[in-house]
């Protein structure tokens, strides 16, 4: 999880990687989740804050933390 | 108070790419809760996912708008409906009260006509494979019956022996209008001399009538100009074997292939710019006819449209099943449909819409259908909000050519109905069940599990 700790990202969802020179934009949830990585929480971790933030089931948010995950890694910032 | 929720998404900034129709803001989003007036959900609850439905105000507005473009320009019109691009009972029932006779093209559909009340000479009997037995049937009653080879003038006069009587025919042809690809598989070439052939073979046997010329260009042609000058030829071809032939020709069936509303795919324009209004085709047919034919002389100008009629009639209502990310990113959606009711998804993007308002923004997606093929792919590539399990995806427009080509391949075929012009709903094919799809097999004995 090394690459997330690198990125530049600001309050207004606006994600920058030094790395690769890419950028990228995340919705409000994104940034709550990628934010969490960077500080070295755990899914499990991140899953519970999720919960405990918004309004949502155990299920989805679960569900939806693995996709957002995977599609991190499609971005090859995991 | 816990904030509202909405599905993380990350979406990666291009730059250097040119789109000059911009990504895809909130205005994009397609949103259809109702059918009709008709609840999607209501919809669903009652009759189940998938679903197609079929819309009698739509059916009988499109038929009314088409035929209306050329009956007010022309006196002499008939629009005979295509069976193969939709042959429910309920939709065949519509636009014959409309006013349309029925066009077949097999015993199969020559059969569902008849068994639905239609009478032989409200028939056009196309096709390249007319079994002697079925020509028989359509000869006795009266059917129009246009020649597709030189093989079936040779049965048609046999069996104008065996019923003593001369039978009225139609010749079919193909030519060039200019259009790609040229239709010339079907009837006979009007520019090698071979139509000629078939109409001194007609009369040379003298057991036959010629009475009419049919011809079908192609299938989606956005090209109204086609139309003019396949009617230019025709009337033409008509004066010459009425002056050399002594036949009258009584009527010109132009055929279809009229585009509807929809995509296909590859093309750069969306359909409301690609597809020239009904009218510009009317336009051009009927100014062709008027400055070809002879005064005072106006031959019945049937036409076959199919898919410009029924098309933009009918909805698949689908649910994402699962979803899945692929190693590309991209997001994908499981459907419980897919090319198994949805053939024309091979050639047509489908207008999409979902049933909800959805959060988040939108992220290239794939939609698959349920079957366990590689093929079976809805949309290769379209934008979609992140959807839960269980959103309705509402396909459009599927009227023509899937309630026929759609196969029955490790599902069964769902529900159709039609929402009525009262709102109120009719099942018109019930969904199917194992006992539908067994019936005709036989298990032989020994075989036989004990």
């Amino acid at each position: 999880m090394d690459r997330i700790k690198q990125l530049a990202i600001n309050d207004e969802g606006f994600v920058f990687d030094p790395l690769t020179g890419d950028s990228f934009t995340v919705n409000q949830t994104g940034l709550f989740i990628l934010k969490k990585l960077k500080e070295g929480k755990t899914e499990e971790e991140i899953l519970q804050e999720i919960t405990g933030e918004f309004e949502v089931s155990q299920e989805e948010a679960e569900r939806d933390l693995i996709d957002f995950i995977e599609k991190l890694r499609s971005y090859r910032l995991i | 108070m816990k904030k509202i929720y909405e599905k993380p998404v990350i979406t990666k900034l291009q730059t250097g790419f040119m789109n000059k129709f911009g990504s895809s803001p909130l205005y994009a989003r397609k949103i259809r809760k109702d059918i009709d007036g008709v609840p999607i959900s209501e919809l669903v609850e009652k009759f189940g996912s998938p679903l197609f439905v079929i819309s009698e105000k739509k059916l009988r507005e499109k038929f009314r708008q088409i035929y209306n473009a050329f009956s007010t320009r022309y006196p002499n019109v008939q629009f005979g409906w295509s069976y193969k691009t939709n042959y429910l009972k309920a939709v065949c029932a519509v636009l014959h009260q409309e006013g349309a006779i029925a066009e077949v093209v097999s015993a199969f559909e020559y059969e569902k006509a008849r068994n639905l009340g239609i009478e032989g000479k409200e028939i056009i009997f196309n096709g390249p494979h007319k079994p002697v037995e079925i020509l028989e049937v359509a000869a006795s009653e009266g059917a129009k019956i246009h020649i597709d080879h030189f093989d079936e003038i040779t049965d048609l006069e046999k069996i104008a022996e065996k019923l003593g009587k001369q039978i009225k025919v139609a010749i079919r042809i193909n030519m060039d209008t200019g259009i790609h690809p040229q239709w010339d598989r079907f009837g006979f070439n009007l520019e090698t001399g071979q139509a000629l052939d078939a109409v001194k073979r007609i009369a040379s046997g003298g057991k036959l009538v010629l009475n009419g010329l049919h011809c079908h260009i192609g299938t989606f042609i956005l090209e109204p100009e086609a139309y003019g000058r396949e009617v230019e030829k025709m009337v033409k071809f008509a004066y010459e074997v009425e002056d050399n032939f002594g036949f009258k020709i009584e009527y010109l069936d132009i055929g279809g292939g009229f585009p509807s509303k929809n995509r296909l795919k590859g093309t750069y324009l969306p359909p409301d710019v690609a597809v020239p209004p009904v009218d510009e085709y009317a336009e051009k047919i009927t100014e062709s006819l008027y400055s070809n034919l002879r005064p005072g002389d106006f031959p019945k100008l049937i036409l076959e449209t199919g898919r410009a009629i029924v098309d933009e009639a009918e909805y698949l209502i689908t649910t994402v099943f699962a979803s899945k990310r692929l190693p590309d990113g991209r997001k994908a959606y499981i459907a419980d449909a897919g090319v198994n009711l949805l053939f024309t998804a091979f050639w047509y993007k489908f207008n999409i819409e979902i049933d909800r308002e959805v959060q988040g923004s939108n992220e290239p997606a794939v939609i698959y259908g349920p079957l366990c093929m590689n093929i079976d792919i809805i949309d290769e590539g379209t934008m979609l909000s992140p959807l839960e399990r269980g959103t309705r995806l509402i396909f459009s427009p599927v009227g023509a050519y899937n309630n026929t080509q759609w196969m029955q391949f490790i599902e069964y075929r769902p529900n159709v109905v039609m929402v009525m012009e009262d709102q109120t709903v009719e099942v018109i094919r019930e969904k199917e069940n194992l006992s539908d799809i067994e019936k005709r097999e036989r298990l032989p004995e020994r075989l036989k599990i004990k």
